[in-house]
Parts: structure tokens; sequence; C-alpha cells
């Protein structure tokens, strides 16, 4: 069973989001995510201030099985990116909700977090084999 | 592994250039001079050696059965390559007038007429692959709607497209919207229904889809698509499972590419060249890409008055010693030839799926056109289809197509071709019989394959990370 911490809210994608204040956000993929992708060998950043809408393509992560996109689980701006992804992308697999971010957002409207699953919420999703 | 360089010992390569034999030249400027490529010093026995050596560590379909899914692996007769090597074509320069080289414009000329004939669509010959072909489609129908004056950006793809289906659109400025595909495998025409609107420019189908499968509501498609105003683009990429039965046109596609070096047995793999014709229903052929070789009273010529084209997509023709291949064999099998062609291909499919099934999970249970997807879902002890298809190598084949298509989890995804015998997929199976076996007995054997090539198993994640690309000494 993956790890799903209980302060996080979390997309159908397998993003997950970490509010640090009202606004500003940190994104990354989840452990069930990382571990169906297995081993990560490449991450392309999204580009600092560019805007994003809700389920749009941010960023992308490369597994030695397959390529896949990152969306962004709410619309804001991209603050903040790990560049240490490029040079140790394995973060991702090692620590998917610490080291392994990928970027933070300022978001746009915070009521779209209530539309994200909580803890209790994506364990049933990833459950049902979704 | 040593490479040539680790022959090479300074100063046994005594070749010296003897004098010019003339007086004054201007010599090279400077700024053309970069630094001195360092070649290795050998002798003649020893590149042979290295290189012949080498090519023995090689894999290709003259050394056995590769049933690289979706890749048409089939047998390149060698007749195609006997005639590519004349030197009425070999040997002819690309900007020589028309009237020195009739015969070469007429194989292009006759060549796009077969394939109209096989698929009921007008050519251009000039995409070097089928992601090119796919570009090209795009670009067409980009220019489509801007003649239009209708600003259309979306573009819908089946979850068993190609890969480089997105790709090829993105590249287009166009938006890509994925449509699931129902659990028989073919597209949910609900789904695609809700999709249309007055926004969608294009759907790309990919037919017969990466599960091998002829979507049975390929009428419903079109006829939805057209209702909407949007263009169909049919990937031929699979066009061995049904030329010489069904045309694309036919089927409602509007737009479509044929790989000239799956379907027509041109060599491929390793990066090309490769040819992907684009091709088009008569109302597009105004945006296709030039040039055309017409034929006009005084022969065969190189069209390139055409003022709605979409323009060069290549330099040249394309890649012309590709399509002569493909027109010899196209020749040499006639319409008969490529009907059977067809039904042989889907004959033996259907032969080895029948063989698989009861060995390995299938994930998706019809009949299938050229090729199929079997899957690691039943395996035990952890053995998966990355295990599966290294030791396959080990019993002397290439491996399938695996992890793709990407809706279906361990995919492994399967082609015989028609070239291959009833005795070499007999063998195949039996090898995969064994392995299953393994699998449960020995499953340390499978997971530590392969044994028997001259590279083991490679860590792919540090390849990947950590890659090497330069030869440093």
């Amino acid at each position: 069973m993956s790890s799903i911490p209980d302060d996080l809210r979390y997309s159908k994608d397998h993003e997950w989001v970490r509010m640090e204040d009202e606004f500003n956000g940190v994104c990354g993929i989840t452990d069930h995510a990382q571990e169906m992708l297995t081993d990560i060998v490449f991450v392309e950043l999204p580009q600092v201030d560019m805007e994003v809408g809700v389920r749009e393509q941010v960023a992308v992560v490369e597994s030695v099985k397959a390529v896949s996109d990152v969306y962004s689980p709410v619309s804001g701006r991209i603050i903040g990116v790990n560049t240490q992804l490029e040079e140790s992308p394995e973060l991702i697999n090692d620590d998917p909700y610490g080291k392994g971010w990928i970027f933070k957002i300022e978001v746009k409207h915070p009521k779209e977090l209530e539309d994200l699953m909580d803890a209790a919420a994506y364990s049933e999703y990833v459950e049902s084999g979704a | 592994m040593d490479t040539i360089f680790d022959y090479s010992v300074s100063g046994k390569n005594r070749f010296q250039l003897p004098e010019a034999g003339c007086e004054d030249y201007d010599p090279i400027p400077e700024e053309y001079c970069t630094v001195a490529t360092v070649l290795p010093e050998v002798s003649e026995v020893e590149v042979v050696r290295h290189y012949t050596n080498l090519s023995r560590m090689n894999f290709g379909v003259d050394n056995g059965m590769y049933p690289l899914g979706s890749c048409t692996m089939k047998y390149n007769p060698k007749i195609n390559e006997k005639i590519a090597a004349m030197e009425g074509f070999s040997a002819i320069h690309p900007l020589a007038d028309a009237s020195a080289v009739q015969g070469c414009l007429r194989v292009l000329y006759e060549l796009a007429a077969a394939l109209r004939e096989i698929t009921g669509m007008t050519f251009s010959l000039c995409p070097a692959a089928g992601s090119h072909g796919e570009l090209s489609g795009a670009m067409i129908i980009k220019k489509y709607f801007q003649d239009l004056k209708e600003a259309r950006s979306v573009v819908l793809i089946p979850d068993s497209a190609h890969g480089t289906n997105p790709a090829s659109v993105a590249m287009c400025g166009f938006t890509v919207k994925e449509i699931p595909s129902n659990s028989d495998g073919d597209v949910d025409v609900e789904r695609l229904r809700q999709l249309l609107d007055g926004n969608v420019a294009a759907m790309m189908l990919t037919s017969p889809n990466t599960l091998g499968l002829f979507d049975r509501n390929i009428r419903e498609i079109s006829r939805l698509l057209r209702e909407n105003g949007s263009l169909f683009y049919g990937d031929g990429a699979n066009l061995n499972a049904t030329a010489g039965r069904a045309r694309m046109a036919d089927m409602g596609f509007d737009i479509m590419h044929t790989n000239l070096h799956k379907t027509f047995s041109t060599p491929h793999g390793g990066g090309g060249p490769g040819s992907g014709p684009v091709g088009v229903v008569d109302r597009l052929a105004k945006y296709l890409p030039v040039p055309l070789v017409a034929k006009g009273a005084q022969g065969y010529y190189l069209e390139y008055d055409r003022p709605d084209s979409i323009g060069r997509v290549h330099s040249f023709y394309g890649n012309f010693l590709v399509a002569l291949r493909a027109y010899a064999y196209i020749r040499s099998l006639g319409a008969e030839g490529i009907r059977d062609m067809s039904d042989t291909a889907v004959l033996n499919a259907n032969y080895l799926l029948a063989c698989l099934r009861d060995l390995y999970k299938l994930p998706i249970d019809r009949k299938c056109m050229h090729e199929f997807v079997i899957s690691d879902g039943d395996m035990p002890n952890g053995v998966t289809t990355n295990d599966i298809s290294k030791r396959i190598l080990d019993y002397g084949f290439h491996s399938p197509t695996v992890y793709f298509p990407l809706h279906i989890e361990g995919a492994i995804m399967i082609e015989p071709t028609e070239t291959e015998t009833k005795k070499s997929m007999d063998t195949f199976v039996n090898a995969m019989a064994e392995i299953r076996r393994e699998a449960y007995e020995e499953p340390e054997k499978v997971k530590t394959a392969p044994r028997n090539t001259p590279v083991h198993r490679v860590d792919a994640v540090i390849a990947a990370r950590k890659p090497v690309l330069v030869w440093e000494g």
C-alpha cells in the first residue's frame, strides 16, 4: 500500500498539493503514481511565471516504462520549480512528498482546492483501481 | 566490448598523401579548420574483422523472427535491393532534368497510383517517415480550416493510437483530447459524441488500432465527424492488415499516411531512412506537399505549381530509393498478392493468438487483425513483461513491443507478419510456453535474462539517468 499523507489534497491524475499558506502551494506526484511509473529518469519542469489552468499540463515525467504528463491540480501561476530534479530525478521515487516536489504554485482560486480529494477519498480512489 | 579505437596503435598507418603536383593553391581558410578528427590507426583486416564481428552480434529479420508489434518487421525480399542497386536508379543526380530521369519519375508516378488503388487516396511521396506523414497531414488539416476561416483547435485521439499521433498534431499547434476505448477495445462512441463540437478540427484514428483491432464502429465515427464538419485522419501504419481488402477512403478517412517501410517491405529499424507518403481524398488534394509527379505530353515531370499546397516538407522528392523498393514489392506481388499478404498477416496473427491464449493473459478477447496484445497480468512470482521480453531474446527471437499501448497494463504486442512460416511461429510458441513454465518453476531464470546474448541485462535506469553518449577513450 502506498503512502498517502493526511495533510495533502489529491487530484484524479495522481498529483498532490500541499498549501503552505492560503495562496501558496507545493505540488508533486503521489507515491502511488511513482510506484506505477517505476524508476523516473527524466523530469521536464514548467517555466516559472507560467499561468496554468486546472488539469492543464505543466510538467513531464519520464520513467523507464513510460512518459507521462503532469497536470496542475489547481489553476494559478508557477512561482518555483524543483531544479534538483534535473540532476536527480530519482528524488521523486525516493521521497515523492518531500524532496521530490515538482513545482510551487500561487493558487488563483483557493476554492478549487475543495474539488480535490482528501487522503481518505484518494485512498479509496486508488484502491478502486483508477 | 572493444571499440575500433582499442585496436589503434600510433604509427601503424604510415600512409602519406602524395605530392600535390601543383604549385599554388588556396589553403583552407582558418575559420573552417576545426579540431582535427582523431582516426584510429588500424589495418584493413582489423577493420573488417571488427565490423563483421559487430554485425554478428546484431539481430535482424534476416536472422530470425522479429515480432515487434506495430512495426511490421516482415522479410524484405532481396529483389527490392537488386533493383534499388541498379545504376539507373542509384547513380542519378537529384537535380537531373526530368527528360533524363523519366524512368525514376515513372516509378514515383506509378507508386502513387498503386497506393491510390490500395487506399482510394491521392498521395504525395515526400514525407520521409510515418510521423513525418502525420505532421504533413496535420498541416493539411490546419490549412483546410484556415481556408474555411474556421478557428478549430482540437484534435481527438483515442488512447489506442500510435504515440506519435499526439506529438504530430501538437507540433501544428492543435490541442489534443484523448478518447477512451471501451472494454471491447473500440473507440467509445458515446464519449466521442460528447466531445464533438465546433472546435474539433479532426480525429486521428490508427486503423487497425494498436491492439490489432479493427474498429467496428468506423462508419459511425466517420459519419459523426462529417456531420460535425471535422476531418478524419487515418494512421495507416497498420495497413498490412487491410491492404487489398478494404480501402481507407471507403472507411470514411479524409487523410492518411502509409509507412512504405512497414507495409511494403523496405528495411527499417534503427532510425531510417523510411517513407511515409501522405494521402488525401480528392477535395483535399490541392493541399498536398510538393512536388507531385505528373504526366503530360512531354512525359513525366515534377509538378510544383500548386498554389494551395502546404509547400515542401522534404528536400528533393522524399526518400526515392525507399519508394523504389516499395514499388518493386508492390509490382512483384500484384493486386492479388497484396490481398494475400494482408490475409496471411491476419491469419498468422490469429494462429499465434490461438496458440498463446491459454498461456498468457489476453486483456481483450477478440479475433485480431495483424497483431494482438497479451500481458503479464497473471504471471506468478513477480515476473513482469520486461522479464518475459528479455527471456525471449535467450530463445533466439527479437522481442515484441512491450508496455505499449499504455492503456493495457504490462502489454506485450505481437505481430508475426505474413512472412513467418507455421514452423517458426510454433517455435516461438514453444519458447513462450517454456518461459511461462520457468516463471512458475524457475523464476530467477526469467528475472535475470538474457544470458545467451552478447550483452546481458543492462541497467536501464542508469542508462537513462546517466547516459554516456560519446566515446571518451
